[in-house]
C-alpha cells in the first residue's frame, strides 16, 4: 500500500499524485515507471515516474483519464491508499554525459520529461524542453519543467499558447534553425512519438521514445508489452521502456495498442453508469 | 489382508460437457470410505521405495497406514511434518514420475494413489478445521530474505520461520504464490486452496512482502549490504516466456501461455467486466506445444467459450510432455490434438487481428538431443488453419531480472542460476538459489524440496558464521565479499 500525500488537479482530466512509497523512491532513475493497482478486481496499469525525491521516501506520478483504471486513479483523494504500487521498473533513460539534449513530451508525458531535464541539468547538459497540448487549460507542470530546461517550447493545437501546432513542427523549426541537438527522448501518445522518429531521422539525430504498450506484470513474465525494435523482439517492461525511435516497428505497436478497445469502451461505459 | 485391487481407486471427476463451461474443479477427490479402500491396497513395505520418489521425503507409508486405520488426523500429523503445501502437491504433483513411479506394487498391478490419498488427507483436514492452532516462533534476531514467493521460497520461509528466524518473503506480483497463483487454473488448483495456505504461512510467522521487484526495487547487495539480511534465497523461478520467432507471431490475439494463464488465473479475466483485465474470447484457438501448460491454456481457451481448440505440436503423441491425466481430460472436454504440425506463419486482417496459421506437416527422423525422434518437414504439405487465438506454450526461461542486477552470482549457458544441489549454495556467499531458476521449468515438489535444503543450509551457515564471529570479532567484515567454493 502507498499513501496518496498530495493531489493537485492540473488540467479537468489531469491529476498529480505525490505518494509515500520510499522503497520505490530509494533506487528510482528518470525514465522508469510504476505498476499500479488500485482496487481488488482492478487491473496493473503502468504510469511513469514524473518526480521522486529519495529524502522524502516520495514518488509523484501524473495520471490522466483515458479510461476506467485511469480515472479511478484521478478520483482518488490525499490520505487514500493505493493498493498496489509497485516500481521503480524498466531501465533508466539512456542520458548522455554531455551534449545538447531536445526533450519532448505530450500529454502526461508533459511531466514525464522532467526528471530527465533535472538529472541533464545536474551533468551539466542542455536541455530544451518542447511540450505540447491540445490548449492552454490542458498544459502541465509549466513552471517545473520551464526551471529545470534551458529553453522551454510551448505547443498548442489551437494557439492559445505558445505555438500553433504540433510538437513535431517545433522540432523541425528548431532543426531546420541548427538548433545544435546532440540528443532527442520523448515520452508521449504513440501517434506523437511516431511522428517524432520521422521528423529527427532525416538528419539522424539520435532519438529515444519511451514506448507504452499494454503491460500486465512489468517484471518480463507475460510478453504482453513485446515490440519488435531492429527487427529483434523487446519487452518494453524490462528492455525499455526508452528504444531508438528510428528502429521501432511503429506499425505493430500502434495495432496492438489497440488489442482491447472494445473491452475498454464496454469498462468506460459500466464505469460512467455506475457513477 | 489388505484386498488386492489391480486398479487405483477412481476419483470421481465433474462431467466434462458441464465442466467445459465452468470453472469449479474438475478432480472431486476421495470419500472416506474410496480413501480407505484405496489406503487398504497399500502393502505396507518394510522399505517402503514410494518415499524415496517423494522430494520432502514425505513418510508415505506410515501416513497411508493412518487412513487405512480411519485415523485422518494422524495422517495430517505425519504428512504435514514433511510437506507444508500438501492440498496443493496432492492435486499437482506429476507422481507418475515421483512417488509412484517407485511404489512396489507397480508392475503387478496399478501403484497405490499416493498423490490422491495426499489430497484427500489434506482436504479432510482443512474440512475439519483440524490444523493445530498456529503458534507464530518469535521472529528472532537474524534476518532472512527470500526472493519470490513460489513452492521454493514458500518453503525455505516455513522452515527458516520454524527455526526462529526473522524471514520476509519478497514478491514482484501483488499476489502470493508464483505458477501456484497466475500459471495453474482455477479448475485444477481452487485458489482458495492457495489462500488458505498462505494465510497459514503468514501464521507461522512469514512475512510477505507483495510489490517489491527484487533487481529494481532493491537489490541483492542492498538486502545484505544495507538492510541487514545475513542470507538470502533466491527462488525466482523460470518466468520468461520464449516465443517461436515465426512471422506474424506479435498479431492481436496472439499470447504466450504465461500471459493468456495470468489474465485469467491472477488477474480473473474470464469474470470480465467484473473484473477489469479483459482477455480474448476465441472461436477456434490454436496451443503450440504439448506440455501441461499447452494443456492448461486449451482448458482454459475452452472455458472462455472456444467452439474449437487445437493442441498443434511439432511432435507425436507419444513425444508430448504433458501428464497424461491432463492429456486424457483436455480430450474429454473436446480439445483436438493435430500431432507433426508445425506452424510456420501467422497473418491477420486489416485491423491486425490473426485470422491465419500456416503450417507444415512433419514425420518423424533420426533421434536428437533429447533422444526423441527429431520431427523433419514433409515437403510439399503446407496448409493453414483459419484461427482468432494462439497461445504459445514452448517453455520459459530462467527470469532475468536477478543475473541482471547481482554482482558476483555465477549464471549457466541457459541464464539459470549455477547453485550447489546439495545445498543451494551459489558462487556468492550468503547466497542461495533453488527451484526453476536453479533447474530451468520443472516441478512443484522439486521447488519445495530444493527449499526445504536450503532452508538446512542457510541454517547451518548462519550458525557457523555466528561461531566464527565468536572466535574472531572482525572476521566477519574481512569475509564478506569471498566466494565461497561449491
Ligand atoms: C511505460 C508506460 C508509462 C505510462 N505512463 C503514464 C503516465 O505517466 N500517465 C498516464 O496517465 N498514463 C501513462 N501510461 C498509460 C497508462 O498505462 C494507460 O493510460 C492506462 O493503462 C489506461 O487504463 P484505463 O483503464 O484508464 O484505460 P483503458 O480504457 O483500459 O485503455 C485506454 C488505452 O490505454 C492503453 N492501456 C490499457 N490498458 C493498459 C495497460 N494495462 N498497460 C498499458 N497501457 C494500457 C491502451 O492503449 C488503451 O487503448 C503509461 C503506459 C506505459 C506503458
Ligand atoms: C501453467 C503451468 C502449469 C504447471 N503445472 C504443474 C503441475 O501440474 N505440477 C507440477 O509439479 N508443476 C507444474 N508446473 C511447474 C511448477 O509450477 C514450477 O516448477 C514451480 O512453480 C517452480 O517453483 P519456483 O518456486 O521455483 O518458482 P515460481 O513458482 O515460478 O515462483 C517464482 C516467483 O518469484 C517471483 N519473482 C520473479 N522474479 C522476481 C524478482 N526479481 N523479485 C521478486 N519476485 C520475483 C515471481 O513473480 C513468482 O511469484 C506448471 C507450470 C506452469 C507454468
Ligand atoms: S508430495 Fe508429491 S511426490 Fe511427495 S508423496 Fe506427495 S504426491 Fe508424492
Ligand atoms: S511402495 Fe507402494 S506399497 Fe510400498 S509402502 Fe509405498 S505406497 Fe505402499
Ligand atoms: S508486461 Fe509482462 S512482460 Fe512486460
Amino acid at each position: 500500500m502507498a499513501r496518496i500525500i498530495e493531489k493537485r488537479h492540473l488540467t479537468p482530466v489531469t491529476k498529480l499524485f505525490v505518494v509515500e512509497a520510499p522503497l520505490v523512491a530509494r533506487n528510482a532513475a528518470p525514465g522508469q515507471f510504476v505498476i499500479v493497482r488500485v482496487s481488488e478486481s482492478g487491473e496493473r496499469v503502468p504510469i511513469s515516474i514524473t518526480d521522486f525525491s529519495r529524502q522524502a521516501g516520495t514518488i509523484t506520478i501524473v495520471v490522466q483519464v483515458v479510461g476506467k483504471t485511469s480515472g479511478m486513479i484521478c478520483a482518488m483523494e490525499e490520505g487514500d491508499e493505493i493498493l498496489d504500487f509497485a516500481g521503480p521498473l524498466g531501465r533508466p533513460a539512456p542520458l548522455p554525459e554531455k551534449g545538447h539534449v531536445v526533450l519532448v513530451g505530450g500529454g502526461f508525458g508533459a511531466g514525464a520529461i522532467y526528471p530527465l531535464a533535472r538529472e541533464l541539468q545536474q551533468r551539466g547538459v542542455r536541455v530544451s524542453a518542447i511540450v505540447g497540448a491540445r490548449n492552454k487549460e490542458l498544459l502541465i507542470l509549466r513552471e517545473l519543467l520551464e526551471s529545470a530546461s534551458d529553453d522551454y517550447h510551448i505547443c498548442t493545437d489551437d494557439g492559445s499558447i505558445g505555438h500553433k501546432g504540433f510538437v513535431t513542427e517545433r522540432l523541425q523549426d528548431l532543426l531546420s534553425a541548427n538548433a545544435g541537438f546532440t540528443h532527442c527522448f520523448a515520452i508521449g501518445p504513440m501517434p506523437m512519438m511516431r511522428a517524432l522518429a520521422e521528423a529527427t531521422k532525416p538528419s539522424g539525430l539520435t532519438t529515444f521514445v519511451s514506448l507504452d504498450p499494454i503491460m500486465v506484470d512489468g517484471t518480463g513474465m507475460c510478453g504482453s508489452c513485446r515490440v519488435t525494435v531492429d527487427g529483434e523482439l523487446k519487452f518494453a517492461c524490462v528492455d525499455g521502456p526508452f528504444f531508438d525511435a528510428h528502429k521501432v516497428n511503429f506499425d505493430e505497436a500502434v495495432v496492438r495498442s489497440k488489442m482491447y478497445v472494445d473491452e475498454e469502451r464496454l469498462a468506460s461505459e459500466l464505469a460512467t453508469a455506475a457513477r | 489382508m489388505p484386498i488386492v485391487y489391480t486398479k487405483k481407486t477412481e476419483m470421481p471427476c465433474g462431467d466434462p460437457a458441464v465442466r467445459r463451461t465452468n470453472w469449479d474443479e474438475v478432480a472431486l477427490g476421495y470419500s472416506e470410505e474410496r480413501a480407505i479402500a484405496e489406503a487398504r491396497r497399500c502393502i505396507q513395505c518394510q522399505e517402503p521405495l514410494c518415499e524415496q520418489g517423494c522430494p520432502v521425503n514425505i513418510p508415505i507409508r506410515d501416513f497411508i497406514r493412518r487412513v487405512a486405520q480411519s485415523d485422518f488426523e494422524g495422517a495430517a500429523r505425519i504428512i504435514r511434518s514433511k510437506n507444508i503445501l500438501p492440498a496443493i502437491c496432492g492435486r499437482v504433483c506429476p507422481v507418475e514420475d515421483q512417488c509412484e513411479e517407485l511404489c512396489v506394487v507397480l508392475g503387478k498391478q496399478e501403484p497405490v494413489a499416493i498423490g490422491r490419498l495426499e489430497r484427500f488427507v489434506a482436504d479432510w483436514e482443512r474440512r475439519a478445521g483440524a490444523h493445530e492452532a498456529a503458534k507464530p516462533p518469535k521472529r528472532g534476531a537474524k534476518k532472512v530474505a527470500v526472493i519470490g514467493s513460489g513452492p521454493a521460497g514458500l518453503t525455505v520461509a516455513s522452515d527458516l520461520a520454524q527455526l526462529g528466524y526473522s524471514v520476509t518473503i519478497f514478491e514482484a506480483l501483488h499476489a502470493i504464490g508464483g505458477v501456484l497463483r497466475y500459471g495453474i487454473p482455477e479448475f485444477r488448483l481452487p485458489k482458495a486452496i492457495v489462500d488458505e495456505d498462505m494465510e497459514r504461512l503468514k501464521g507461522r510467522g512469514v512475512e510477505f512482502q507483495a510489490n517489491v521487484v527484487v533487481g529494481k526495487t532493491i537489490t541483492i547487495d542492498q538486502l545484505m549490504d544495507e538492510m541487514g539480511y545475513e542470507a538470502v534465497f533466491v527462488g525466482t523461478g523460470a518466468g520468461s516466456p520464449k516465443f517461436m520467432g515465426v512471422p506474424g507471431e506479435n498479431h492481436k490475439g496472439i499470447y504466450s501461455a504465461n500471459e493468456f494463464l495470468t489474465r485469467v488465473n491472477l488477474m480473473r479475466a474470464n469474470a470480465f467486466p467484473d473484473y477489469d483485465t479483459p482477455v480474448r474470447r476465441p472461436k477456434r484457438a490454436v496451443i503450440i506445444g504439448a506440455g501441461d501448460t499447452a494443456m492448461d491454456a486449451v482448458r482454459t481457451a475452452i472455458r472462455l467459450g472456444a467452439d474449437e481448440a487445437h493442441i498443434v505440436y511439432r511432435r507425436s503423441e507419444q513425444q508430448m510432455t504433458a501428464r497424461a491425466e491432463d492429456y486424457s481430460r483436455a480430450k474429454e472436454e473436446g480439445a483436438i490434438f493435430d500431432w507433426l504440425t508445425l506452424p510456420t506463419r501467422f497473418t491477420g486482417d486489416d485491423q491486425g487481428w490473426v485470422t491465419t496459421m500456416e503450417c507444415l506437416r512433419m514425420e518423424l527422423g533420426e533421434p536428437d538431443d533429447s533422444g526423441r525422434r527429431r520431427p523433419v518437414p514433409i515437403s510439399g504439405s503446407e496448409f493453414t488453419m483459419d484461427i482468432d487465438l494462439a497461445v504459445i506454450a514452448l517453455g520459459t526461461n530462467p527470469n532475468p531480472l536477478i543475473p541482471q542486477t547481482t554482482r558476483g552470482l555465477e549464471i549457466n549457458d541457459h541464464g539459470c542460476v549455477v547453485a550447489d544441489s546439495e545445498t543451494g549454495r551459489t558462487s556468492r556467499e550468503g547466497v542461495f538459489a533453488g527451484g526453476d531458476i536453479v533447474t530451468g521449468a520443472a516441478t512443484v515438489i522439486l521447488a519445495m524440496g530444493a527449499g526445504r535444503v536450503a532452508a538446512t543450509a542457510i541454517h547451518e551457515y548462519l550458525e557457523r558464521k555466528a561461531a566464527d564471529r565468536k572466535r574472531t570479532p572482525s572476521g566477519d567484515k574481512r569475509r564478506r565479499h569471498r566466494k565461497t567454493a561449491g
